[in-house]
């Protein structure tokens, strides 16, 4: 069976599109889109140029980082109160998104209760910190209490939501055995859903205490308490290398809580 | 408790021993008074807490309703967030190539590469989006470009991470395969490696984009352009009208950019 020279194709690589028309046509979509959006930001030479001066400038000015006793402890005490914030809203919003993970789990709840709980995580979830910590602080004032409701709203989107995964992902024969016991609702969930998720619910609060650590670094911006009202404050007076300082306090804080939560989190499982 | 007793004893069972849980309560022992004393540490107002729900309600009350005549004007500020998160994407994807390549374990050049790569992911997740905005706004002034960078900067983190872990993975038979056919060495890694790591790079970029999405909403609270600026401007003239409506369009985007990514990595898998 000889195959004729005009039916011998020459091998292509497979495309994951529909056909190779498809894929360029996607291709240019996406690189038309990126031209314009290139063109949107109005990118001159020049303002490069001076760009890279006043970056000169600026990491001039930043170094070397400044440290004195006043602003020691300045930095000391903003940091503790972010740390502070950071376990108080973890704690807080895990309360709050406890009852929400029930709500939004497809096997337990019933329909309506299940989508009023994705529509309270979706909302959640799709504001930034700092949009929440913006709205907040003009609602009850500057402070620590606007950034610890604002982190403990966040906290809802992503706790609820991965707990509510977890909890849909149960074996529901440890369910029907506790209810074939004679188990009321409410005892079915206590002894046969709830030990199921303990573990992950311990892991999750401390994963999200981790991120709620990088968030109470900078809700301060916006005037929710923490180090970053500190940190706003040395840009606005032009005292760099204090700000220098600040960033690499935050870079350590964070890092030190992630490794933390990442131990924390390897002996849970 | 001695062996003699335990024998004599009928034995009760117990999910842990008392040396487990004497760990256990230690540990929520500690817990608690972590919690407690940030709780101190932030000396909240309890005036403050009490009257927040009226001051919410009151706030969503002058919200209510939204400005929709206003949403011409935001739609110029929308279009360019998702510019610069897209702008900040491929930025972030062209400059994580180099850093992946030096930061995974098999194909970094020496040990002293190794090091600054992974010095590079750490340092530039732990810097948190508004802060890069900060600074870039200091180096080029306020405007889109400087959110672009401050976005793009701060994802090299993320994608160099996930990327190196990409390039950890691949299986070098197809490499050995490719070059047993005789061809360069050029050839090889765009027949042999490239194929094998696309999904994940196609997938960490849509997903990163999703992300700087969100990001791209906020860095206008420090005049790095974008939606955000608008937000600033119309809470600072307690425009709480307008603010609705453009929190609205920020939950619209936010959503399409979800459903999007979603889609593009269920593609790509």
């Amino acid at each position: 069976m000889a195959t004729k020279a005009s039916e011998r194709q020459t091998w292509t690589r497979p495309t994951a599109f529909y056909n190779r028309y498809v894929k360029w046509a996607v291709y240019l979509v996406i690189v038309a889109f990126l031209l314009w959006s290139l063109y949107d930001m109005r990118i001159s030479t020049q303002r490069l140029l001076a760009g890279w001066d006043s970056a000169v400038d600026l990491v001039t000015s930043m170094f070397p980082p400044e440290l004195t006793p006043f602003k020691r402890s300045l930095l000391l005490k903003g940091m503790a109160e972010s740390v502070a914030m950071a376990v108080v809203a973890t704690v807080a919003g895990v309360v709050i998104s406890l009852p929400v993970a029930f709500m939004a789990a497809e096997n337990i709840a019933p329909r309506p209760v299940y989508w009023v709980g994705r529509g309270f995580i979706t909302v959640s979830r799709s504001f930034h910190e700092l949009i929440v910590a913006i709205i907040v602080v003009k609602a009850v004032g500057f402070g620590a209490l606007a950034g610890v409701i604002a982190l403990s709203f966040k906290t809802i989107g992503f706790f609820a939501k991965l707990l509510a995964e977890d909890i849909e992902d149960i074996d529901a024969g440890q369910m029907e055995a506790v209810s074939a016991t004679g188990a009321n609702q409410s005892q079915t969930l206590i002894f046969g859903v709830i030990p199921q998720v303990l573990p992950r619910i311990v892991g999750l609060t401390i994963y999200r205490w981790d991120i709620n650590i990088r968030h109470s670094t900078v809700v301060g911006i916006v005037g929710a308490g923490g180090i970053g009202a500190t940190l706003i404050n040395s840009f606005g007076k032009y005292d760099y290398d204090y700000s220098l300082t600040i960033i690499l306090a935050i870079v350590a804080v964070v890092i030190v809580g992630e490794l933390v939560s990442a131990y924390v989190r390897g002996r849970i499982r | 408790m001695t062996e003699a007793d335990a024998l004599a004893d009928p034995p009760v069972w117990e999910r842990r021993t008392s040396r487990e849980r004497i760990v256990r309560y230690a540990l929520l022992l500690i817990a608690i008074v972590a919690v407690a004393v940030s709780w101190r540490m932030l000396s909240v107002n309890y005036t403050y807490l009490s009257t927040a729900p009226r001051e919410f309600m009151d706030l969503v009350n002058r919200m209510y309703p939204p400005n929709l005549a206003y949403s011409g004007e935001i739609w110029r500020p929308l279009v360019e967030t998702v510019h610069i998160a897209v702008l900040g994407t491929i930025l972030a994807v062209i400059l994580s190539v180099p850093v992946a390549l030096l930061g995974a374990e098999n194909t970094t050049p020496n040990r002293i590469g190794y090091v600054v790569g992974k010095f590079i992911i750490a340092f530039t997740r732990s810097v948190n989006v508004i802060i890069w905005a900060l600074i870039f706004v200091i180096i080029l002034g306020p405007g889109a470009l400087a959110g672009v960078l401050a976005v793009g900067i701060r994802s090299i983190g993320f994608c160099s991470k996930l990327l190196a872990e990409a390039v950890e993975e691949i299986d070098r038979g197809q490499v050995e395969a490719i070059t047993a056919t005789g061809a360069t060495s050029l050839e090889a890694a765009i027949y042999g490696i490239v194929p094998q790591i696309k999904p994940a790079f196609v997938g960490i970029t849509t997903y990163r984009w999703d992300i700087n999405v969100r990001s791209s909403t906020i860095i206008g609270f420090v005049g790095a352009g974008g939606i955000g600026v608008e937000l600033t401007t119309s809470i600072n003239f307690f425009r709480w009208q307008n603010v609705l409506t453009i929190l609205l369009a920020i939950l619209a985007i936010v959503v399409f950019s979800e459903v999007t990514s979603a889609y593009l990595r269920r593609k790509v898998r």
